[in-house]
């Protein structure tokens, strides 16, 4: 076991690493002046000594991260050509399949679950060297908007331990934002990487759908599910994303078009970029500290030559109410696998003193209802009836079918909207870190954190979010911008571009100093 | 007899047909689909439903359905989409059916079925839709008190389904029986299935009701009972004979009519002979469809179309006229041919070109082939002797080296045996007579029997017939055409 005393020697070494960005890691990687195991013990170590306290990471796999350190340092030594993310660590949200380490989706349902086979987007980080450091802690199924749904415990916004990262990608956020990990792997199904990222004071871009493969994602809602890249900057982001993103012929709905190389555009000036700016993102509801530094960023982009129209989404106002009829139906269905007859949580037998289902046709019945009451928490089950009861005959048509025509409605708002301007710019969330328990007795006002996100979604489009500065008690403000499908290249550079003119990325959390 | 002549009432019967398409591999995955292999071991994570698993249609099962839907006549939509259909089952791992709800791929079709011996009148069965699904797995249950256990078999989840609906067109169990039987010879002839019922790959459901004339012109209608468990052509047959009984002793008893009751469904017990009623529930099963978000829509073109339908081949119907008409034969013969199967009529053609007259061949495909396969209870594919042997004795049949009933007794002794001809007539001590020799026998004859001379010199020539059972006494081997076109010309030629 020597790599654990230099480990131990080098230890100040190693913290001042985790300080360090993905992007300056991978160049002391590439010039060999760090090793991979040097940098991926430095993350190991930091998780260790923060993760009780944080809860970012559900799992941490310091064997399996080591193995592959060492295989990429032995690469190098024998003069391999490596990607340029060889020996990054990185974090991987407990979303999807990872055969060497358990998938639970931080559900009490799939407690220990290993699946056989690897997501397509885990082949591919393999493949591009990355050392996958353990699994991220999440809202259970992803469904939630403050990482407060999870079966394995809360995880906490590094920049105020009281306050929460955000969901559902609340373990990848945090993770990024106490350094935990350079990058990580989040899924967005209704702004579960934009709006932790906001929170969290990190970078993480939503693509275009399709644009990365599902194979291995762990279902919460087909349709809108996709999975991104989170950084501290949207140049990471680049850098992640050009692992990850490509067409997968075992994933019928990913997009089989070429992928741009992420880097070409992202130096080039914004002068004549047109940013919408969409009059009812100001309205009541949002935190004037929040406005106050959304409307900075504008003035950050005007300074930088890019110029903001005014944009109208009519629809904007039933993204809510669409996305929770739509996500919860396919919901619903998506998780009646999980029965307790294959595989995952069982009800053992032993009679509960549970209420309300009590009725049994057979006693495969009460197992099934017994398991899926145990197994599941209740914002899970919230949903799944929510989603059974819209797509029943008799309440189809007024709602499941009625909520895919507004969606088609609020895609084409925004494809009017980008005739006129090429992103739409604005708040992520109404309202900076919210309290630990505050929303919770709240489905609704939990709901309405994804006001500014669900669009992205249903529209199927792309959207960034990153920091553009901080409230007085020190919390982070994100801004997003949104793209028509496929813009990644632009959206990456238009907030790469504003990251080179301010510094609000480049911030750390002092929480965790100590 | 026919139900409809028998009864005051008329039968009413709609099928549903799920039948397993021949593909190498599953509808969704690349797992295989041989049957019969140890459980649970042609399973991926897509047909198992492991979470994250994602569907990926085979164009190849999509293909082989449009080609069942092309020959049941039926509009091909050119946009089709994948459904949900949600319930619950543990031989259902992903909670849910991949199918096709509210746009199927095919609709509006019509199979004919007519009896060659006109036990009913041919009748044009429309069909409602075909649709594409996948398969469900096996749920095998130990009944066993105390100990009772169910086990799933996977192996079957995922195989393509394509699932034909008719119109309720059908008169008679009768009818229902030789409909399915025309609507497999359909789907054999294609290639699109092997239409296995033991092996599950056709299964049948039927709807049935009596439709029951009153004397104020009205006509009552019984509750519609779909019939399931029904394990071959056979038992929907007896089922339906059973259920249209019943139906009208419980008419006569109740005078219950549809609506009156939920749709009740039955199952047929084989051993028992009877339908017994299913529970059911209060309400009916929602299945909550909805569009398959995993899965694109599917587009097919007119040029696909016309692709597949090029390639299709000849429907059985439309072989029995080819038949008939290419080998001059009778309707009744070709028929009998067509409805053995693709590989019987194969091995029929080579025969008939082998010998060179259809009418012939298809006398011994009648009255030696299909019978022997029957009595030995074997396909043509596993039957031992090959056309060319047959054809050999035929030949020499015509030949003249021994008459047809010696020509069946080789026939006979080569599937027996498994040798060849050769070596079969060769052992029965068959040679051909030489003329000399005949000549000689018939003279034999002919100084033996002065009446039968005296008859044919006086006019009656069947009188020769007397000297033929002789001759074969006196040496088996002889041509009975021969020894009588001889015996009569050396008659007429004495003084």
């Amino acid at each position: 076991m020597g790599r654990w005393c230099s480990a131990r020697n080098q230890r100040k070494v190693f913290m001042t690493l985790t300080n360090r960005s993905a992007a300056e890691l991978a160049n002391a990687l590439q010039k060999g002046e760090i090793s991979a195991v040097e940098c991926t013990t430095a993350f190991l170590d930091r998780i260790e000594a923060t993760n009780s306290t944080i809860n970012a990471f559900l799992t941490v796999d310091r064997e399996g991260a080591l193995t592959t350190a060492e295989a990429v340092d032995a690469s190098r030594a024998a003069g391999k050509q490596l990607g340029p993310l060889a020996g990054l660590p990185v974090a991987v949200k407990d979303v999807l399949c990872t055969m060497d380490q358990p998938t639970t989706c931080a559900s009490k349902m799939l407690k220990g679950y290993q699946p056989p086979y690897d997501a397509d987007v885990v082949q591919r980080l393999r493949a591009a060297g990355t050392v996958i450091l353990g699994k991220t802690n999440m809202d259970e199924f992803a469904m939630g908007g403050s990482n407060e749904n999870s079966a394995y415990g809360l995880v906490r916004n590094p920049w105020d331990l009281e306050r929460a990262p955000g969901g559902s990608s609340g373990g990848s956020a945090a993770a990024v934002a106490a350094d935990m990990a350079p990058l990580a792997i989040g899924s967005d199904t209704g702004g579960s990487i934009r709006q932790p990222a906001g929170l969290c004071g990190i970078t993480g871009l939503k693509p275009t759908y399709g644009r990365v493969s599902r194979r291995g994602l762990i279902a919460f809602s087909s349709s809108l599910d996709q999975i991104g890249p989170m950084a501290r900057s949207a140049k990471e982001c680049a850098m992640l994303l050009q692992a990850i993103a490509g067409h997968d012929p075992g994933d019928s709905t990913s997009l089989n078009i070429p992928v741009p190389d992420y880097f070409t555009d992202l130096e080039k000036p914004l002068q004549g970029l047109r940013i919408g700016r969409v009059a009812t993102h100001f309205s009541e509801g949002l935190d004037p500290e929040v406005a106050e530094h959304v409307e900075q960023a504008f003035a950050t982009y005007e300074a930088a030559g890019a110029t903001i129209h005014e944009v109208e989404l009519p629809h904007a106002t039933y993204g809510v109410p669409t996305y929770y009829l739509i996500a919860p139906s396919e919901a619903s269905s998506n998780l009646a696998r999980y029965d307790g007859a294959h595989y995952g949580h069982r009800w053992d037998g032993t009679p509960s003193g549970e209420k309300g289902i009590t009725d049994f046709d057979s006693p495969l019945v009460e197992m099934y209802c017994r398991s899926r009451a145990e197994g599941f928490g209740p914002e899970v089950k919230r949903r799944i009836m929510l989603g059974t009861y819209s797509l029943s005959s008799g309440y189809y048509d007024a709602y499941y079918a009625k909520a895919l025509r507004v969606r088609r409605l609020i895609r084409q708002d925004f494809s009017k909207a980008f005739e006129n301007v090429d992103v739409i710019g604005g708040p992520v969330s109404a309202t900076p870190a919210f309290k630990l328990g505050e929303k919770t007795d709240d489905p609704v006002a939990m709901y309405l954190v994804d006001l500014y996100t669900v669009g992205t979604n249903l529209a199927g489009i792309g959207g960034i979010s990153f920091p553009c500065g901080f409230t007085k008690s020190s919390l982070p403000v994100g801004f997003q911008l949104q793209g028509p499908p496929l813009s990644e290249p632009l959206l990456l550079r238009t907030a790469h571009q504003y990251q080179q003119a301010t510094d609000w990325h480049l911030k750390r959390t002092a929480a965790l100093s100590s | 007899m026919s139900a409809e002549t028998q009864h005051p009432f008329t039968t009413v019967i709609g099928l549903e047909v799920h039948m397993q398409l021949h593909t190498q591999t599953k509808l969704f995955c690349g797992c295989i689909t041989t049957f019969g292999n140890p459980p649970n071991t042609q399973v991926c994570p897509t047909c198992l439903g492991l979470p994250g698993s994602l569907p990926v249609m085979n164009r190849r099962a999509f293909d082989l359905s449009l080609r069942a839907a092309l020959a049941l006549n039926c509009k091909i939509a050119l946009f089709t989409k994948w459904d949900r259909k949600n319930y619950f089952y543990p031989d259902l791992p992903k909670g849910y059916q991949i199918s096709q709800f509210d746009l199927p791929f095919s609709y509006e079709g019509h199979l004919e079925v007519c009896d060659p011996k006109g036990a009913f009148n041919p009748r044009t069965v429309r069909i409602t839709r075909v649709h594409l699904e996948e398969d469900a797995g096996k749920s095998m249950h130990d009944e066993t008190a105390g100990t009772a256990d169910s086990r799933i078999d996977l192996n079957r989840t995922g195989t393509p389904l394509c699932e034909i609906v008719t119109e309720p067109d059908l008169r008679s169990a009768e009818e229902a029986r030789a409909w399915l039987n025309e609507l497999k010879l359909l789907l054999v002839y294609l290639g699109v299935s092997d239409c296995n019922m033991q092996e599950g790959s056709l299964r049948v459901d039927a709807n049935v009701n009596l439709h029951v004339p009153q004397k104020d012109g009205r006509i009552a209608k019984t509750p519609i009972v779909e019939i399931k468990n029904m394990n071959s052509f056979r038992s929907v047959e007896r089922a339906l004979i059973y259920e249209t009984e019943r139906q009208w002793g419980e008419w006569q008893a109740t005078g219950a009519e549809i609506g009156s009751m939920p749709k009740q469904t039955r199952g047929w017990d084989e051993s028992a002979g009877v339908t017994r009623g299913q529970r059911h529930k209060e309400e009916s099963s929602d299945y909550r469809y909805f569009p398959e978000p995993d899965l694109v829509p599917v587009t097919v073109t007119e040029e696909q179309i016309a692709e597949i339908r090029s390639a299709m081949g000849e429907p059985p119907a439309v072989l029995r006229k080819t038949l008939a008409d290419r080998w001059k034969i009778p309707a009744n013969d070709a028929g009998v041919l067509v409805n053995q199967g693709p590989d019987l009529v194969q091995y029929f053609e080579d025969l008939a070109t082998r010998v060179g007259e259809g009418k012939v061949a298809s006398n011994w495909m009648q009255q030696d082939v299909l019978r022997t396969l029957n009595e030995r209870g074997e396909s043509i594919t596993d039957f031992p002797v090959r056309p060319e042997a047959v054809a050999d004795i035929i030949a020499r049949v015509q030949k003249g080296d021994f008459d047809t009933s010696r020509g069946r007794e080789i026939f006979a002794s080569v599937v027996e045996k498994g040798t060849s001809v050769a070596e079969v007539v060769a052992g029965m001590g068959i040679a051909a007579v030489d003329d000399g020799d005949l000549r000689a026998l018939c003279e034999e004859l002919i100084a033996e029997n002065p009446k039968i001379v005296a008859d044919v010199k006086g006019g009656k020539e069947q009188a020769a017939g007397g000297l033929i059972g002789q001759a074969k006494r006196k040496n088996p081997n002889v041509n009975p055409g021969k020894v009588r076109a001889l015996a009569i010309e050396l008659i007429q030629a004495l003084p």
